[in-house]
């Protein structure tokens, strides 16, 4: 199942990062996730597959708040981070979203320069003391993000003028300069080439080093090369949750085998 | 045979071509319409175009030349002698025509018998008495020569529309008879119907730009004719405007010029901020419900009539302003109608222009944007502030451009609310004037049409068309910038 295992350790840390319970999602009278159960592992990559429509990106966007932008969606349940309610009425949903950060499905880099889409995070939250420092986080984000040496000389350029794989990275460049602890990434390289693809997954594999990282994917190749952790979501449900090398190998649930082996999905 | 009965008989001809050319196909097809290269109707179609389409098309040539040509006839018959003294041509020409047409009413209402209108001689009879009774006045004796200029206008008028209706109703005949011959099963009617559908299209497009050019060119020799009589440098160079039609007025423009631009900023200034604000809140923070109930009420603002607007101003916006700035307050404004009250005025009529605009192109921005910028833990005002704001701008900047040739173009507003005092002044409460209410006032009234002082209008408008062409070509080229960034 492995075609080209990238993972150099299994899972290092059992250390709980984000944990849900009894989540439920509504949009408008559609139940979307049905008591959803969960534990996300600190510096751990953790896939959620499933077929269109599980409510896999559903699930992943209740984890930074993402959905309280969408006014028919009711979330229930208790989610998380770091032993906090993430729902509370305390919690500031814009300093959620700093923690939890997110790459999106399409690249969507703002008509800025380069440097600019970087910088943003980090100036909204005032990382920086001085543009030295604000430099030193730019570059640093995108040598994180691999796409440093292609831009180190065009950083006035605007982002929108990069390639599809290099746009895509540049937003994962600026999604670490904010420097989040989690990060949620909604089917990354779903418009990416296989060699874009593949410099996105050891990226993702090197994140694994300081992040926790949340995948959505419709590739379960790709969920098997970069994840330890694998969720199967279907209908809205939690199937089954386990290491990645248990679901792919031997899976408990039978829904689980058919997806898998491509009979459902 | 009268224009209505031609259009009849055409349309006529057409429905029958479309039956015929139908019918046709589909026997020719040996009853089976999947033999035919087309649907029937497209044969159908095809005939009852090639009907119809040139029989108009010459019905409409030569409804605007024969006028000429029987005009041109009749005047060539009118010797010098025959235009009294303090005349012109054209009153003597006007007479013919009464006289020609009193004749037909005449024959129409049977007074006069056909051959005997043909055969009128003036003395013979009392001309004018059987007009008169016809309905028909005319003012003076009626001259041998008119007389005879008229009769030729009416004989080659009647000859005229003999021959355009047999014109006409020919080339439908001929155009659907040649159509139906072309009708057979492997004819490819849907693309000659195809290419005729393109060519009306085409037509349509080049008529709305046919007439722009017309509109500029009447403009432009206008302007020449003025600037033959009034030095380009004394219109461009002087700051004073005071015409009088006695003559040795001073036409500069820059009095006029200031006042528009004065009050098209005060506008601006009034209706970008509002606008701008306005179209974020409706576009970024109004819920659904708020938002389908205040678009349509802030875009009704652009529907009020202009001139409503200016009573606006006359009647509450300027006695508004007098009672705080004016000689009770705090003493700057000496009447109602000033720039102020003009710009605050118009500036309320570009709102909706600006909002309704700015609104559609923040919604254009992507989705994915805000997403990105929210997801990076922005709050929503930062998010429109710095990414929503700033990919919108061109668009933005062109929406008011857009409203700033509106504002530079107004004219009721000013005439009603700015004054009629052409000057060139920095107090915004004093009375001023533009170049669109000049123009108004140049052109009503018993003006000389040979005169500066009207012709000057000609010269003011095109001043006004190149300023407002620059700023919409400005405007639509940011415009299309915009666009191509997420394409």
């Amino acid at each position: 199942m492995y075609d080209s295992p990238l993972r150099k350790t299994e899972v290092d840390t059992n250390e709980s990062k984000i944990s849900a319970r009894d989540v439920q999602v509504y949009y408008g009278d559609t139940h979307a996730i049905k008591d959803v159960n969960v534990e996300i592992l600190d510096k751990t990559v953790t896939a959620f597959i499933g077929p269109s429509g599980c409510g896999k990106s559903t699930f992943l966007r209740t984890l930074n708040r993402m959905n309280d932008t969408i006014d028919i969606c009711r979330v229930e349940g208790l989610i998380e981070l770091d032993g906090e309610d993430i729902y509370d009425k305390r919690v500031d949903p814009v300093q959620l979203r700093a923690k939890v950060g997110m790459v999106f499905q399409k690249p969507n880099p703002f008509p800025k320069s380069i440097y600019d889409n970087v910088a943003y995070g980090p100036k909204i939250h005032g990382l920086a003391k001085n543009k030295a420092e604000l430099d030193e986080i730019v570059e640093k984000a995108l040598r994180r993000g691999a796409i440093w040496d292609e831009v180190k000389d065009r950083l006035d350029a605007p982002g929108t003028g990069l390639s599809g794989g290099q746009q895509q990275r540049l937003c994962i460049a600026r999604a670490v300069a904010t420097e989040p602890e989690v990060l949620l990434m909604d089917e990354p390289c779903s418009a990416l080439d296989p060699i874009a693809t593949s410099q996105v997954e050891e990226l993702i594999d090197e994140l694994r080093a300081n992040y926790s990282v949340v995948i959505v994917t419709h590739s379960m190749q790709q969920a098997a090369r970069v994840s330890q952790k694998t969720a199967f979501f279907h209908l809205g449900n939690l199937v089954e949750y386990g290491d990645t090398s248990q679901i792919f190998t031997n899976p408990v649930d039978p829904r689980t085998e058919s997806y898998i082996t491509g009979r459902i999905g | 045979m009268p224009v209505l009965w031609l259009i009849l008989i055409v349309l006529a001809l057409a429905v029958a071509g479309f039956i015929a050319g139908r019918a046709r196909a589909i026997s020719g097809a040996g009853d089976d319409r999947r033999a035919l290269h087309s649907l029937p109707n497209y044969y159908g179609w095809n005939v009852a175009m090639k009907a119809m389409v040139p029989a108009f098309l010459a019905l409409v040539i030569w409804l605007i030349a024969q006028p000429f040509i029987v005009n041109t006839k009749a005047t060539s018959l009118l010797p010098e002698t025959a235009i009294p003294e303090g005349s012109t041509l054209g009153l003597v020409m006007s007479d013919v025509r009464r006289v020609a047409d009193g004749l037909d009413l005449a024959v129409e209402q049977g007074l006069l018998g056909a051959s005997e209108a043909a055969d009128l001689t003036v003395t013979g009879s009392d001309i004018r008495a059987t007009l008169g009774s016809a309905g028909v006045a005319v003012g003076s004796e009626i001259s041998p020569e008119i007389l005879a200029a008229a009769q030729s206008y009416r004989s080659s008028n009647a000859t005229g529309n003999l021959l355009r209706s047999l014109v006409v109703i020919g080339l439908a005949l001929v155009g659907g008879a040649l159509a139906l011959a072309q009708t057979k099963p492997d004819f490819r009617a849907r693309n000659a119907v195809e290419r005729g559908i393109r060519a009306i299209l085409v037509g349509a497009a080049s008529l709305a730009i046919l007439t722009t050019i017309g509109i500029v060119l009447s403009l432009v020799f206008n302007t020449i004719e003025f600037f033959r009589i009034y030095p380009a440098s004394e219109f461009f160079g002087s700051f004073t405007w005071s015409p009088s039609f006695g003559g040795g007025s001073q036409l500069g423009i820059w009095p006029l010029l200031w006042g528009t631009l004065y009050i098209s900023l005060i506008a601006l200034l009034v209706s970008v901020p509002i606008g701008l604000f306005a179209a974020v809140y409706l576009s970024e923070y109004a819920g659904p419900k708020f938002r389908s109930v205040a678009k349509p009420a802030l875009e009704l603002l652009a529907g009020i009539p202009t001139i409503v607007y200016g009573l606006f101003a006359l009647l509450t916006v300027g006695p508004l302003l007098l009672s705080v700035f004016g000689r009770d307050g705090l003493g700057w404004m000496q009447a109602g109608t000033a720039v102020m009250t003009a710009g605050l005025v118009m500036g309320i009529m570009l709102i909706p222009f600006v909002s309704s605009l700015s609104d559609d192109i923040i919604n254009a921005v992507p989705q994915s944007l805000r997403d990105g910028s929210y997801g990076l833990g922005a709050t929503k005002s930062e998010t429109i502030k710095q990414v929503i704001l700033p990919a919108a701008l061109p668009g933005i900047v062109g929406a008011i451009l857009l409203a700033a040739s509106r504002a530079i173009g107004e004219t009721m507003i000013v005439v009603l609310g700015a004054g009629a005092a052409a000057r060139l002044s920095l107090n915004p409460f004093d009375a001023m004037t533009t170049v669109t209410a000049k123009i108004v006032s140049q052109l009503t009234g018993d003006a000389d049409f040979a005169s500066p002082e009207a012709l000057v209008a000609f010269a003011l408008g095109m001043t006004l068309f190149v300023m407002t062409l620059g700023l919409n070509v400005f405007a639509l080229y940011i415009v299309r910038k915009y666009r191509e960034q997420y394409d």
